[in-house]
């Protein structure tokens, strides 16, 4: 276990990096610079600029520099809101997204793996149609065709839910409706198939014949080797979610890291870029390692290595 | 002379015509024979008898019929602006050609209204349409090329190719995608401007180079799902027995893999490029979102729903009609996808 987690972090290294490497290089391969589309400034002003945050020097210079400041955890300052470093700007606008995807996350965990189970154990009866109707609907309908259908009907006439911002509970209900309906319909997919698969193998046989009650053979036996899946699935779909969906918060407003992320390929602020993929690689890779071990925590029989 | 039979006795009564050879006729209707049904055949039978997958082709055989016919003889163009009829409701009349239908002649409907621009707003949608299902069936077709190759050349080779192949493909799936798309078709802008200009490439003009640089970024980063996928499959069917006699019988490696393994995994391909349609049809529609796809007058699905968010108190039909064409034509890809997985997985078969 040991061995396999040094083996994961060594590679998860040496993938950041590689991920690093590849946004700087492909960031200023792109014409244009931070400071071009400032029309106010005179161009000496944009030198100064340039030569103050070090773009007049040669590339492989930057690259070095940038490399050896992430290396000591400096990631810069941002190029486009001045006086804040990327630092800053991500530790801030990180919670926010956390905030309303991580509702979202729980929201399609308690409805998907139920819902999944419940169609699984009535296969074959209307509920189990139903569902997967509904499930069906939720994997097709992109995510901004169900925010500017949420927002027409309940925003704007009914008006009963508030559009901008996240100041009260209510402002949480749509983001998190909007964020969770495609993992809440993957999930009550993946637990639904992978449920079929483990109901059909000899121990449901078995522990029906020991005289388990219903319940128990469901959420003890069935549940715990058909969950797999969906835990294979939670590693991206929580590193994706948390960090926010562009989408969702250019409808709702919400000032979140995604948003942020987008301006700042926008804008061309180099620094921010580079701190938020950073982030954004690493968050991913440490949730996949996180899923690993609990693989192995819910299924004894798979050795890691 | 009659011979009274013990009735217990286990003896059969026989005459002569008993042991005449059979005619023709005879033989026929012996024989136990079924026409052989071939996996293809079968699939298809399987297929057939799906109703919500054959519903799902008949959907997307009109949607293709509005996306790809209709607009040639459709008197209104996706860019013509028509003067003084800025977002006209559905079915009805600019004030010129109401004067134009009391004059006694025929104006052909705006069966959808107009947008803000004053054009027609059906042929807008078909074309948005058009464009959709353009990406989504030739990146689809791009990322089998790549994936089914790459990842059976990694099955295949085995080892530290393996290794390193796959941990590029590690490295492709942590860059976020959305930071990837809008680098490189930036990047690519400037190069495709160039290659337009060299006689003998006016054609890269004529596609659009949004367009051009949308294949390549969805050929350079989508085909890593369906790489890992072929892999999955080619390093169980490399074991198998065919592939030692294939290769004692001294059959080369491209050989192996092109004859022997990818044609066994088609089933996986076919469904695998099913599914990758919608979901590149999803992508695109998400980046014409964020204002990154097609380039103006030319519509998409995606960037058609973008433009009436704006509008939507006053004129919600133009957001819901992109909407629901999007919605079903990747709900009917989705459908007909898992409708194939049940036909042609062998796993499934019974």
């Amino acid at each position: 276990m040991g061995k396999y987690i040094t083996k994961r972090i060594i590679l998860a290294i040496v993938t950041i990096w590689a991920v690093a490497t590849i946004t700087f290089c492909l960031m200023n391969l792109v014409p244009g610079g931070p400071f071009l589309s400032e029309k106010a400034i005179s161009p000496a002003a944009t030198e100064a600029l340039e030569a103050k945050y070090g773009l007049d020097k040669p590339f492989y210079e930057r690259y070095l520099t940038y490399i050896s400041g992430a290396l000591h955890g400096d990631f810069g300052d941002s190029l486009k809101q001045r006086g804040r470093t990327v630092m800053d700007i991500i530790s801030s606008k990180f919670p926010v997204s956390a905030k309303v995807g991580g509702i979202a996350v729980l929201m399609s965990l308690l409805l998907g793996i139920p819902l999944g189970v419940l169609a699984a154990y009535k296969r074959g009866t209307w509920v189990d149609s139903l569902f997967s109707v509904i499930a069906t609907c939720g994997i097709a309908v992109p995510s901004f065709v169900i925010c500017t259908l949420l927002m027409y009907a309940f925003g704007v006439k009914m008006k009963i839910l508030p559009t901008l911002g996240l100041t009260s509970w209510q402002n949480y209900l749509m983001p998190v409706f909007a964020l969770s309906a495609y993992p809440t319909s993957y999930i009550m997919r993946l637990m639904r198939s992978s449920m079929l698969d483990v109901l059909g193998q000899d121990y449901m046989r078995t522990a029906k014949a020991k005289g388990v009650s219903q319940k128990v053979a469901l959420f003890k036996h069935a549940l715990r080797n058909a969950i797999l899946p969906v835990i294979t699935y939670l590693g991206p779909m929580i590193a994706y979610t948390l960090t926010g969906s562009f989408i969702v918060e250019k409808i709702f407003t919400i000032p979140g890291l995604g948003g942020e992320f987008i301006k700042a390929i926008n804008g061309r602020d180099y620094t921010m870029i580079m701190g938020t993929t950073i982030f954004l690689a690493t968050f991913m890779i440490i949730m996949n390692v996180i899923v690993d071990i609990v693989y192995k925590i819910v299924d004894p029989r798979i050795t890691l290595k | 002379m009659e011979t009274k039979k013990n009735p217990l006795s286990l003896q059969l009564n026989l005459n002569p015509d008993d042991f005449l050879p059979a005619s023709k006729d005879e033989k026929e209707s012996l024989v136990i024979m079924r026409e052989s049904v071939s996996f293809w055949k079968d699939g298809f039978r399987r297929l057939r008898k799906n109703k919500v997958a054959m519903i799902c082709i008949a959907i997307i055989l009109v949607i293709m019929i509005f996306a790809f016919v209709v607009p040639s003889f459709y008197p209104y163009t996706y860019k013509d602006q028509i003067i003084g009829a800025n977002n006209l409701k559905p079915m009805t009349y600019s004030a010129d050609e109401q004067a134009r239908i009391a004059a006694g002649e025929e104006v052909f409907p705006h069966f959808l209204g107009t947008d803000k621009m004053g054009r027609d707003y059906a042929i807008r949608v078909m074309m948005g349409t058009r464009i959709s299902l353009l990406v989504g069936l030739i990146a689809a077709a791009i990322i089998l090329v790549i994936g089914s190759i790459y990842g059976s050349v990694a099955a295949f080779a085995g080892g530290w190719v393996d290794l390193v192949m796959m941990r590029i493909v590690d490295i492709i799936y942590t860059i976020p995608d959305v930071l990837l798309i809008v680098l490189l078709s930036f990047a690519i802008q400037d190069p495709l401007k160039k290659l337009a200009e060299i006689p003998g490439f006016n054609w890269v003009n004529v596609v659009g180079e949004n367009m051009i640089s949308i294949f390549i970024v969805f050929a350079l980063l989508y085909w890593v799902g369906m790489a890992r996928m072929v892999r999955s499959q080619i390093l169980t069917l490399k074991e198998s027995e065919y592939v030692t006699a294939a290769r004692a019988l001294g059959a080369s490696s491209s050989r192996i893999i092109k004859n022997h393994l990818l044609t066994n995994c088609i089933g996986t391909l076919i469904v695998t490029t099913t599914l990758q349609i919608p979901s590149s049809i999803f992508t695109e529609s998400f980046l014409s979102f964020l204002g990154l796809g097609v380039a103006v007058p030319m519509p998409s699905l995606g960037s058609l729903a973008s433009d009436a968010i704006n509008g939507l108190n006053t004129n919600p039909h133009q957001l819901f009609i992109p909407a629901f064409v999007i919605s079903m034509i990747i709900l009917s890809f989705n459908l007909l996808g898992d409708g194939l997985r049940d036909a042609f997985d062998p796993k499934l078969k019974n």
